[in-house]
């Protein structure tokens, strides 16, 4: 889970983290007196979760309360293209107003974990304001990592080691070192996956301040982070994403219009491969998952039918834990009162697949069977282009 | 012969009387695999279809000997099983959870370093020698006993290749899901270097996925080390970057994250590629037969 800009900055302030003074606000009139409030000169940043704000024109500086204004007002309650929110963009609905700051050095920051030593890195860089991968394609050497060693923890050393590392002046060291500390201490605490400080920057004042900030907390330690939890912002979502949410069923809106239900991850993912190479787009992913009932199933499958860009539907069921006769019991259920207008192509295989498939076929769904993974792409989009002619 | 599991298999488990737990229990004792304890707090001094329970691994490992382990206790608790069956001395250890934090995973696998216990997973359908012994939640009855090792980080695709694999008449010397999470106790190399050393594994098929770059490591060890085949799919082409497909590991962030860049590796390494996840048992067929030929040539 994401947490926005402003619940980032405030909550590395919590751990020590230096951050400009920020006002966060939702009506253009509050923009304006935050504005006025710190004193005119400020920057306006849109709070959406999607990179690339900067260039898609979602930061701006300003001069006057009013010229925050004038911004607030042709930001807000609009949606904002960026180079990583698709065509449709993402609705503006908060903007945080921050003190304008006068930068000397622009630095990177980050605390992650490491998949392949397992334990937790430092990354740090001269070269802030830019994508770290970018930084690390073009000049490796740039590029400063420090690992955690998971029974002793950060330690002060490893912290003078990076402040160092990024040529700060000596007055800077120890109040880098501290920085650093915090932002350890955070990701424990709070059980972050990334901490990004990015510009971390140093100021004409001889100061070091996280003037933008990315905090993701481990979805699979949000029982345990409670108060996090609760910031989720629900806005943000594609509405169908949301529902299946609430389901605890994995499914990701995607581009295409061939609708696909699978059990498991991977035979999910490997569906979405076989319709791409025979042509077509997938419209979803959509992991109903393994201990799924015939009620679970219905509701997913309900996503489905209520996505208008799915002209035909995919189910890929391989049997283990999961039975066929559930599925199919799900999917009749789904389909009870609503009438299903695309066709469906089913391929099941496994746990129950006779009972599965008889369930199915004495409905009056339009249903074809499939025999194994390359005969479902097949007759899926054959049965798509049919439709469209 | 096999890899980590087999007829010696002295298997316990632990939540053994939950509701997968025991459902699995049940399942892997139907085929054949030895359940000798079980270990649920609480419920010491019961017995689950005969199998004695105990309050503690350390108990169960004084009374009944296992040497491998199957975890079936809620993600909240799990690290804490994991670090139980460990401290007793377990060599083996299968966490099937799904869910667990990062940081508990960070400190689990710090601790096993170097402390003689293997751990396959977590998230993970566990591991089945077909024939032999089964520890997972895999549908038993499409796996063929053979001569081709599986090694995958998912799931039904895993069952997907193996009845592949089976439809086609070949069999499976050890078929293994090291899991979708993005720290894993056995990886990609750790399989690969068990196949390598196992004589009756004549060739692997490796299934990865998006996010990490456990694939590209594996291309590593293939090419320094892997004597035998490897037939190498990677699922995800489809798969949007930024986005968690499902295994909290699967996610494409940076472009060593995604199926053609470790595709790629692995075919630079050696390693058959298979384009579509339909042509998995295809390949393999292929692959075993060159082998075959180069042999009686």
């Amino acid at each position: 889970m994401r947490l926005h800009e402003y619940q980032a900055k405030e909550l590395l302030a919590a751990y020590g983290v230096a951050v400009p003074r920020g006002i966060v606000a939702a009506m253009s009139q509050e923009v304006a007196d935050a504005a006025d409030y710190l004193g005119g000169h400020v920057v306006v940043k849109a709070q959406v979760h999607a990179g690339g704000r900067g260039k898609g024109g979602g930061i701006k500086i300003v001069f006057s309360p009013q010229e925050a204004k004038e911004y607030a007002d042709h930001l807000l309650g609009r949606s904002l293209v960026t180079s990583q929110t698709g065509p449709e963009g993402v609705l503006v609905r908060r903007l945080l107003v921050e003190d304008a700051v006068a930068v000397v050095r622009e630095l990177y920051l980050s605390l992650l974990i490491d998949r392949s030593r397992q334990r937790p890195v430092m990354v740090a860089s001269e070269a802030g304001g830019m994508e770290i991968e970018e930084v690390a394609s073009r000049t490796p050497e740039k590029i400063l990592r420090v690992y955690i060693d998971p029974a002793v923890g950060f330690q002060s050393f490893q912290g003078r080691a990076i402040a160092y590392g990024l040529n700060l002046e000596a007055a800077q060291i120890r109040l880098a070192a501290e920085l650093i500390g915090g932002v350890y201490k955070l990701a424990q605490s709070h059980d972050c996956s990334l901490v990004e400080l990015n510009p971390l920057a140093v100021t004409a004042d001889g100061k070091l301040l996280a003037l933008d900030a990315k905090v993701e907390i481990d979805d699979n330690a949000l029982y345990r982070q409670r108060e996090l939890a609760a910031l989720k912002d629900h806005g943000d979502e594609d509405p169908l994403e949301a529902e299946a949410g609430q389901l605890g069923v994995s499914y990701i809106k995607l581009d295409g219009s061939i609708g696909c239900m699978v059990n498991g991850a991977g035979l999910a993912m490997a569906t979405m491969d076989m319709i791409q190479a025979m042509g077509a787009q997938p419209a979803n992913f959509l992991d109903v998952g393994g201990v799924a009932s015939p009620e679970r199933v219905a509701k997913a499958f309900r996503i489905l039918i209520s996505d208008p860009a799915v002209e035909a539907i995919l189910v890929n069921v391989f049997g283990g834990i999961l039975r066929c006769d559930i599925v199919a019991t799900g999917i009749l259920e789904a389909t009870k009162d609503a009438e299903i207008k695309v066709p469906l192509v089913v391929r099941m295989q496994g746990t129950n697949v006779e009972e599965g498939r008889r369930l199915l076929a004495e409905s009056s769904l339009p249903v074809t069977f499939a025999n194994d993974l390359g005969d479902a792409a097949i007759k899926v989009v054959a049965a798509q282009r049919e439709m469209r002619h | 012969m096999s890899i980590l599991v087999n007829k010696d298999t002295r298997l316990l488990v632990q939540g053994i009387t939950g509701n997968e737990g025991s459902f699995h229990t049940r399942r892997c004792r139907e085929y054949g695999t030895q359940v000798v304890a079980g270990v649920t707090p609480g419920k010491g001094g019961s017995d689950f279809d005969g199998i004695p329970v105990f309050n503690t691994v350390a108990e169960a490992v004084r009374a009944a000997k296992p040497n491998a382990s199957i975890i079936f206790v809620p993600a909240p608790f799990a690290a804490d099983a994991i670090l139980e069956a460990a401290d007793a001395g377990i060599p083996l250890i299968v966490c099937i959870t799904d869910g667990i934090p990062t940081r508990d995973m960070v400190i689990v696998l710090h601790f096993l370093k170097g402390s003689g216990t293997r751990l396959v997973g977590p998230n993970c359908p566990g591991l089945i020698s077909p024939g032999k012994c089964k520890v997972g939640i895999m549908p038993a009855d499409i796996h063929l006993s053979g001569s081709v090792g599986v090694i995958s980080r998912s799931g039904t695709l895993t069952y997907e290749a193996v009845s592949q694999l089976t439809t086609l008449g070949i069999g499976q010397s050890t078929c293994v899901g090291i899991g979708g999470d993005p720290l894993i106790g056995t990886s990609f190399v750790d399989g690969l270097r068990l196949f390598e050393a196992d004589p009756e594994t004549q060739a692997v098929v490796l299934i990865g996925e998006i996010g990490g770059t456990a694939e590209q490591e594996a291309a590593e060890f293939i090419q320094e080390s892997m004597s035998k085949p490897v037939i190498a799919f990677v699922v995800g082409k489809a798969a949007p970057p930024g986005r968690r497909m499902g295994h909290a590991g699967a996610i494409i962030s940076g472009s060593s994250g995604t199926a053609r860049s470790k595709m790629a590796a692995l075919a630079a390494a050696g390693a058959s590629i298979v384009e579509s996840p339909a042509d998995i048992g295809l390949v393999t067929q292929k692959v075993l037969q060159a082998l075959n030929n180069q042999r009686g040539g």
